[in-house]
């Protein structure tokens, strides 16, 4: 499967390892982390929550990962989203990306997080010292997945 | 008509709910309309499903818009922009 949603922690060396395994016409591995920072707008943040729409989370990333493979000549991709309570430092996203060369496994990985920040159905809600609150989405996630031209579903 | 309705983060907490089975009239045929009868429960739901709210929906977990027809038997989702990653 190449979209993951789960409570646990990933390792991604071994999922790095899992998805070239065998695989010697691979010449290039892009990969990005998201994790849990301990403040965001200027407050701190010691844990959060993050909350998902089960069934088209999985729809929404596994089209975001077609039309990766769609615009780019990559191989393999895996995209792995943690949901439920996080703390600082613990991760959040893994995407990999293999292909034959550098420049289309990093632009494919680049688009997978920007269309993901935008479009897959999750919700972080942080707790601060001052009680809990839901992350605002950011005019600049859209600013960056608008990089992108739209795919043909959006244009029709 | 029947449908399954779907609330989601801020959404579901302002609304005191995380969804519902409904019953809609037959003159509810998008999700504009849909969102309109909601309103009608006033409250919080008046408030929170405003137009001009940052609001998205999703039909069959498909993402929608106010003209988007709906059918018994659907599934329909209203949740705020989305802030994973």
């Amino acid at each position: 499967m190449p979209v993951r949603i789960q409570t646990q922690d990933f390792d991604a060396g071994a999922e790095i390892a899992a998805l070239r395994r065998n695989r010697p016409e691979v010449g290039a591995i892009a990969s990005f982390i998201g994790v849990c920072r301990d403040a965001n707008d200027g407050t701190a943040v010691t844990k959060m929550t993050l909350e998902h729409y089960p069934g088209m989370t999985e729809r929404a990333l596994e089209n975001i990962v077609a039309e990766a493979k769609s615009r780019w000549n990559v191989m393999e991709v895996l995209v792995v989203h943690r949901v439920g309570e996080l703390k600082p430092i613990d991760q959040i996203v893994l995407v990999v990306v293999t292909g034959a060369h550098r420049g289309e496994a990093f632009s494919a990985c680049e688009f997978i997080m920007d269309y993901l920040k935008t479009r897959a159905p999750f919700w972080k809600k942080e707790e601060t010292p001052q009680g809990t609150r839901w992350v605002e989405a950011r005019s600049s996630d859209d600013e960056a997945a608008q990089r992108w031209s739209p795919p043909k579903a959006d244009v029709a | 008509m029947k449908l399954k309705v779907l609330y989601f983060a801020a959404l579901s907490e302002r609304l005191g709910t995380r969804g519902e089975d409904l019953d809609v009239p037959p003159a509810v045929t998008t999700v504009a309309g849909l969102r309109t009868l909601l309103m009608g429960r006033g409250g919080a739901w008046e408030s929170a499903l405003a137009q001009g709210k940052a609001l998205r929906v999703a039909v069959n977990q498909e993402i929608a818009l106010p003209a988007t027809p709906v059918k018994s038997g659907d599934e329909v989702a209203f949740f705020p922009p989305v802030t994973g990653g």
